[in-house]
């Protein structure tokens, strides 16, 4: 009977203690991939779960210093006219070992032509597979720019762009840029299952799948053979919580041991928490409010300028960011070279938005609908709400809004299409350089590649962009995208509303995770500690 | 007794196909193409899929229809969800025994509980301990069980940190599914460590049991008071005691049995109770089970998955009431008369 007693005493000690495995770490994220190859999709989410874990890139910047440092590529040259490019690649990468999968050689550079080539020519066989849009590189039209991938041995390979171009490089380091196994879609071209390159994901990285159920959970394990030297656990897993308090009560407990965007009203939860630790980085990023300039009224620029006018951004940002982003100014954030100052902001003035709004025939009861997005963003946490405050500042000036959302990937995809009026939205950037919001967020090509929500053409402004990346120099450029920010401020296809910080909350024991500002969640070298 | 039998089984099957029928109705009244409600793909991969491998009768008339959708229903082609893509019948297989599981451990842990204070209750008839154990059961009657899963959440794990809020077991074990029962299953997988598994899944277990376990502990507990003052009550009683037996005699060797006997029917009875509460509770405490999953197949409007999971819960209990029910008529000679029969 005692002994009963005491067996049943330790045993409540025992269950009252957390008893975390130090070998695995458990990281709750927001959503589900559409597919474990970034390439597909701009999606933080499903960059989140690829890029960094599954994959590698020929190049990558350094998380801190911003610099671009050597990965796949152990060095490069580019050629004096800045239109050809010279990679080095390392020696004895290993690719993953699946159980489809047995790779029989180490990455070279077939690898690095089939990932390029993949999304750069359309006749290529594994364009079309999953779809044949590749939203990133589309658009910045980086299939035309580039010319020709060349291997010039097996550990050496040229790419030739039709002109020169500054951000070539950056755009190589970002998250979308990975190195697929070239080896491993032959296998699957063999078997007749192509479409498997994109769920079995099979690439360099530091962990590598295995097995993902929607809603629940991505397992990863360690890659054994991995290149870098680097710590990393057993077992890797995205518990996959798309409710930030449940999130945030998941890190408390100790079920998760970091989470993906813990939301800005909870900041102060987690400060107070002795056990956790509150990462905080200033966004490359920008939330906006985007008009359909396709659709008229939304053609005339002073129509955008009334309604920005209508429109108090401070109280935006205070009332949905919890004051922990700053209001933006052009849409590239202050700590982006491209910043400018001295650009003359809106100011929230409702009389002056009512007359102008009367002026160009804007008849009071006028509606028109804000698309609100349903997921959190860094650059908007809530969407909704947002919509709900533009709605009554509306109200005030006439104007009824019906606030419309859809499911994400629905959501994107009638964006896309152009059915909105109006649409709260945003842009990460995944590289440092300025061209990384510019082109994407309202160049023409975008608008094709869905990226150009405000579906905005403007010749003048392509002109700028394309000018200011012929030059190495970033005094040059400066000159340049001061222009375009000019023009913006003058046209307001968008209204720049924030660049929000990025957080990341962890638990003390976690050691080595890092904000990566360029993008995606990064796993290597990150350690639990006893 | 065959007599019996045949009723029963009778009874089951018309409640089975009327439940059938009204599962394969949904699919017409679901908004959108009743086939697409029904298999969970889109019309285009339909015909994509019609013209290589599966005919569809979908010209024919509902009976046929009917026929085909029972006969695919069988074979367990359930169809796909819309919103993971995944086949319904493995998805279900998956996620029902999470429920029953955790429905069954707190059916257990109210008995173990329930029956001795009720005991306790009846026979501390009218003094302090029976209206306390009496008013005590109210209250835990009154409560709202999804209050009271949540107040548990915020003392129990976030407050007190002593019990995990979400899940059957820390995702960093990868424990196989064999039976679907997580307890067993771990017993039975070899690659992992058991004993730090166990302990993991019995705190994940506690707090959604307990607070499954509340409303039905009380109902059990006032059942059996009351079954057991009337027991004691009983001329039968009175005649055991005139023969000279000392009280605890009377209740072990008399009060006992013939308290007990016409409550099990009851408390078998409390399994749908019980599985309606463990769906509520699954969805706070982010249990991988039948309840939550059909739940966000409602918010995600998967009227596959809906039709599904309903089909197969409202199977399920009427199965087990029904069997409940038959075995006890068939032991309990006072009742092996037939008599009309109720759900």
């Amino acid at each position: 009977m005692s002994i009963l007693a005491i067996t049943l005493l330790s045993g409540c000690d025992a269950l009252l203690q957390s008893t975390s495995d130090p070998n695995g770490i458990v990281y709750c994220s927001e959503g589900n991939p559409a597919s474990f190859n970034p390439q597909l999709d701009t999606s933080g989410t499903t960059v989140d779960a690829s890029s960094h874990q599954i994959y590698d890139r020929l190049i990558d910047f350094d998380p801190v210093t911003g610099d671009i440092v050597p990965a796949l590529a152990t060095s490069w040259l580019a050629s004096d006219d800045g239109r050809t490019y010279t990679f080095q690649l390392r020696k004895e990468v290993a690719f993953h070992k699946t159980q489809t999968f047995k790779p029989t050689r180490f990455f070279n550079a077939d690898d690095v032509l089939f990932s390029i080539d993949r999304w750069r020519l359309t006749e290529h066989p594994y364009h079309d597979v999953s779809g044949g849009r590749y939203p990133y590189t589309d658009s910045l039209d980086l299939g035309s720019l580039i010319t020709q991938v060349k291997r010039l041995n097996g550990y050496r390979v040229e790419i030739t762009l039709s002109k020169p171009e500054s951000s070539f490089l950056a755009n190589l380091a970002t998250d979308f840029s990975v190195i697929l196994s070239a080896e491993y879609a032959d296998k699957l071209t063999a078997r007749n299952q192509k479409e498997l390159i994109d769920h079995k994901p099979v690439g360099t990285g530091p962990y590598q799948l295995s097995s993902f159920r929607k809603d629940r959970y991505i397992r990863y394990k360690k890659h054994t053979e991995y290149w870098r030297q680097i710590e990393l656990t057993d077992k890797l897993i995205f518990d996959i919580t798309p409710s930030s308090s449940l999130r945030l009560a998941k890190l408390l407990t100790a079920e998760c041991d970091a989470i993906a965007l813990p939301a800005h009203g909870e900041l102060e939860v987690i400060r107070k928490q002795e056990n956790l630790i509150l990462d905080e980085k200033p966004g490359l990023n920008v939330g906006f409010w985007a008009f359909n300039t396709s659709k008229p009224p939304f053609d005339d620029p002073k129509v955008r300028r009334a309604l920005g006018m209508a429109i108090d951004r401070n109280v935006l940002i205070e009332a949905i960011y919890y004051n922990n982003a700053i209001t933006a100014k052009n849409i590239v954030p202050p700590t982006s070279w491209a910043f400018q100052a001295d650009v003359k902001p809106l100011s929230y003035n409702p009389s002056a938005a009512k007359k102008l709004l009367r002026e160009q025939g804007i008849p009071d009861g006028f509606t028109m609908n804000v698309w609100a997005m349903p997921v959190q963003r860094a650059y908007n946490p809530n969407a909704i709400k947002m919509a709900e405050l533009i709605q009554a500042y509306l109200q005030e000036v006439g104007i009824q809004v019906n606030i419309i959302s859809y499911e994400w990937s629905t959501f994107r995809e009638r964006l896309t299409e152009g059915l909105h009026d109006s649409v709260l939205i945003g842009w990460s950037a995944d590289n440092g350089d300025p061209d990384n919001f510019y082109r994407p967020l309202l160049s023409c090509a975008a608008i094709k590649s869905g990226t150009n929500r405000a579906m905005w053409c403007s010749k003048e402004y392509d002109l700028l962009i394309n000018q200011a990346l012929q030059y190495i120099e970033i005094s040059e450029r400066t000159y340049f995208y001061g222009k375009a920010n000019e023009l913006l401020a003058e046209q307001l296809p968008l209204i720049p509303i924030a660049h929000a910080s990025r957080y990341q909350a962890h638990r003390k024991k976690l050691g080595g995770l890092v904000i990566n500002p360029f993008g995606g969640v990064r796993f290597g070298g990150v350690k639990k500690n006893q | 007794m065959s007599n019996v039998l045949f009723r029963y089984t009778n009874l089951i099957l018309v409640t089975l196909f009327i439940l059938s029928l009204l599962s394969f109705l949904l699919a017409y009244l679901f908004p959108g193409q009743a086939i697409e409600n029904l298999t969970g793909l889109r019309i285009d991969e339909l015909t994509e899929l019609q013209s290589s491998q599966i005919k569809y009768a979908v010209d024919g008339n509902m009976f046929i229809q009917y026929w085909h959708y029972m006969s695919e229903l069988f074979a367990g082609n359930w169809g796909v969800s819309f919103s993971s893509g995944l086949p319904l019948y493995e998805d279900v297989s998956y996620y029902l025994p999470a429920s029953i599981e955790l429905s069954a451990y707190a059916l257990f842990l109210s008995f173990f509980i329930g029956l001795p204070l009720g005991f306790l209750a009846a026979l501390r008839h009218h003094r302090l301990t029976d209206y306390s154990l009496l008013s005590i059961s109210l209250l835990g009657y009154s409560v709202p069980v999804f209050w009271l899963a949540l107040i548990s959440i915020l003392v129990f794990s976030l407050q007190l940190g002593w019990f995990p809020l979400s899940g059957r077991i820390s995702l960093v074990f990868e424990i196989p599914k064999i039976t679907g029962f997580i307890l067993i299953d771990i017993l039975l997988s070899d690659s992992i460590d058991k004993h730090a598994a166990l302990i993991d899944a019995v705190r994940h277990l506690i707090l959604p049991t307990f607070s499954i376990a509340i409303v039905t502990t009380t109902l059990i507990l006032r059942i059996t008071r009351r079954s057991v003052i009337e027991t004691l009550n009983s001329e039968f009683i009175l005649a055991a005691y005139a023969r000279g037996l000392t009280p605890r005699q009377v209740l072990m060797r008399h009060g006992v049995r013939n308290a007990l006997i016409p409550i099990l029917p009851l408390l078998a009875m409390q399994f749908p109770t019980l599985l309606t509460n463990a769906m509520i509770v699954e969805s706070i405490f982010s249990w991988p089970g039948i309840g939550n999953w059909l739940i966000q197949a409602i918010y995600q409007q998967d009227y596959p998955a809906i039709r599904a999971g309903m089909l197969a819960v409202s199977a399920l209990v009427v199965v087990f009431t029904m069997s409940i029910d038959l075995s006890i008529r068939l032991t309990d000679p006072k009742r092996r008369r037939v008599e009309r029969v109720a759900i």
